[in-house]
């Protein structure tokens, strides 16, 4: 690996970090807008022409607003609580193909940070991570509340993991590799994998949404009676950190679904554009179409907050364990039948 | 090499700070960073489904739930119990002994010739799968079953008594 290539993969970086951001900050606007055509109102308006720096406003104000660390809280865990959860939420983006091959000025480079042949696992490692986040600032804040929300958050992810890693378990079954670059490979045209594995894909989903705590799974943050569930003593930057590491999560996960079941930067017609525009604009064009599902998965975790209440704790235990597990299990037999007989 | 010195050397370090904190949690916390430190020690051996399984499994489940559990029964310095001298006594000749023991033995043993694998990628997925259901493919089935009887026994523990509820 020469230095050309560390180079190369350090803007890289760079740039899905920097993209990470601005989605995770212009998500926070498109939610406010949705939410208003939802239920009839205009959003946010004010802040430059249609409210479009209502983000950075917002931001501003985070960062100015006084920084509160409750007396008995335990103060390093309470700063490593919202740090440990945007960490979290930006590494998972390190495996996931952004798109193919690209040429330019007889330079090759892949739009992948790190292709490990264990890239679904290191995801699902990252997932399963990324609550004691909250957890330990849910803790730190000596707080019955964000102590209850805590709690909440740690067996809703144990429970939801559980489906995710069966589904997942469904899906290499069919792709065989654990390589994320292959899997997106392997769905060239219109072979995505969602076609192979609906079930699977729906199952996956409805984790997502618990594993990123978003309505209707949004439990440990339930404002009817928790207050504000686990970062209810955290102000400023902090509580920026948390709400920011959401959106963050909610990218991320759409981008890995995106890939995982609907066929990354592939799309019908591929090899015709890639003929015709070159090899440099060409896998651009798929990355570009690997974003417009992504932002459509985003526009759905929204649609899905603004349509569903939230689950009561047992209803989601109960979806959780005697729904989805058992689901996940028969969905493995039928996969496994059907890649024996035929 | 140095980065194995450099990575034991937090193994132990953490492990350290997992019996001398004060708090329970705290020692959890540290209990989390020395399993991390233990994926690392998989990954310079090449063995990466070990690794992402034990950051998994491990950091990711198990201490999750130990975690939880601390949270909840809420371990207070007063609702510590007191331990007496007598006990401690007893815990630190017990404790030389044992170390004693082990540097005893430690001593006994001759220095083994290291093995070398056949298949220095053994820990890649791939091998390791096929290996596991081709040459180790009854004790990794029984091991399974044991895993299994666990489950079972564990729920029928926590399901309510007919007679009582």
């Amino acid at each position: 690996m020469g230095l050309a290539d560390i180079v190369i993969k350090l803007v890289l970086i760079v740039i899905i970090f920097l993209i990470s951001l601005v989605i995770a900050m212009y998500s926070t606007y498109a939610e406010r807008k949705i939410a208003a055509f939802f239920q009839d109102r205009i959003g946010p308006n004010r802040a430059g022409p249609w409210g479009i720096l209502q983000p950075l406003a917002d931001g501003g104000k985070m960062f100015l607003k006084e920084e509160i660390i409750p007396t008995n809280a335990s103060p390093f865990l309470f700063i490593a609580g919202p740090s440990l959860a945007i960490l979290t939420a930006c590494i998972g983006s390190a495996v996931i193909p952004w798109g193919q091959t690209v040429t330019m000025g007889g330079h090759t480079f892949d739009l992948q940070v790190t292709d490990i042949n264990v890239g679904i696992l290191y995801i699902f490692g990252v997932v399963s991570l990324g609550v004691y986040g909250v957890m330990i600032g849910g803790w730190a804040s000596n707080n019955k509340y964000s102590l209850l929300g805590a709690i909440r958050a740690a067996s809703q992810n144990i429970s939801y993991e559980i489906s995710m890693g069966l589904s997942i378990i469904a899906l290499l079954m069919v792709t065989g590799t654990l390589s994320l670059k292959e899997i997106a490979a392997m769905q060239h045209g219109w072979h995505w994998n969602v076609l192979y594995q609906p079930v699977g894909f729906i199952l996956f989903i409805v984790c997502a949404f618990a594993e990123t705590n978003r309505t209707p799974f949004d439990l440990p943050e339930c404002e009817t009676e928790l207050v504000g569930g686990y970062h209810t003593e955290y102000s400023s930057m902090k509580l920026g950190f948390y709400l920011f590491a959401e959106y963050i999560n909610m990218f991320i996960s759409s981008a890995v679904m995106a890939t995982l079941y609907w066929g990354g930067y592939n799309y019908p017609g591929m090899d015709w554009v890639l003929a015709h525009t070159g090899p440099t604009i060409g896998p651009l064009i798929g990355t570009a179409v690997l974003f417009a599902k992504i932002f459509l998965f985003i526009f759905f975790f929204m649609w899905v907050r603004w349509t569903i209440p939230r689950f009561r704790y047992d209803q989601l235990m109960d979806l959780g364990w005697k729904v989805l597990i058992p689901l996940a299990i028969a969905n493995i037999i039928v996969t496994g039948l059907w890649i024996t007989f035929f | 090499m140095s980065t194995f010195y450099f990575i034991a050397f937090l193994s132990i370090f953490f492990s350290i700070l997992v019996i001398t904190a004060k708090s329970p949690v705290h020692s959890i916390l540290y209990l989390i960073l020395t399993f991390f430190t233990f994926t690392i020690h998989y990954i310079l051996m090449n063995a990466q489904f070990l690794a992402v399984v034990n950051f998994i499994v491990y950091m990711g489940a198990i201490l999750v739930l130990f975690l939880y559990t601390l949270m909840l029964i809420n371990l207070n310095k007063e609702s510590e119990p007191r331990k007496s001298n007598l006990v401690k006594i007893a815990g630190f000749i017990g404790g030389a002994c044992f170390l004693i023991t082990i540097v005893a033995a430690l001593k006994a043993f001759t220095v083994s010739q290291p093995v070398v694998l056949n298949n220095p990628n053994l820990g890649l997925v791939k091998n390791l799968g096929k290996i596991l259901f081709n040459e180790f493919l009854l004790p990794f089935e029984v091991s399974s079953v044991l895993l299994l009887s666990a489950m079972v026994g564990a729920v029928l523990l926590a399901t309510k008594d007919p007679k009582t509820a």
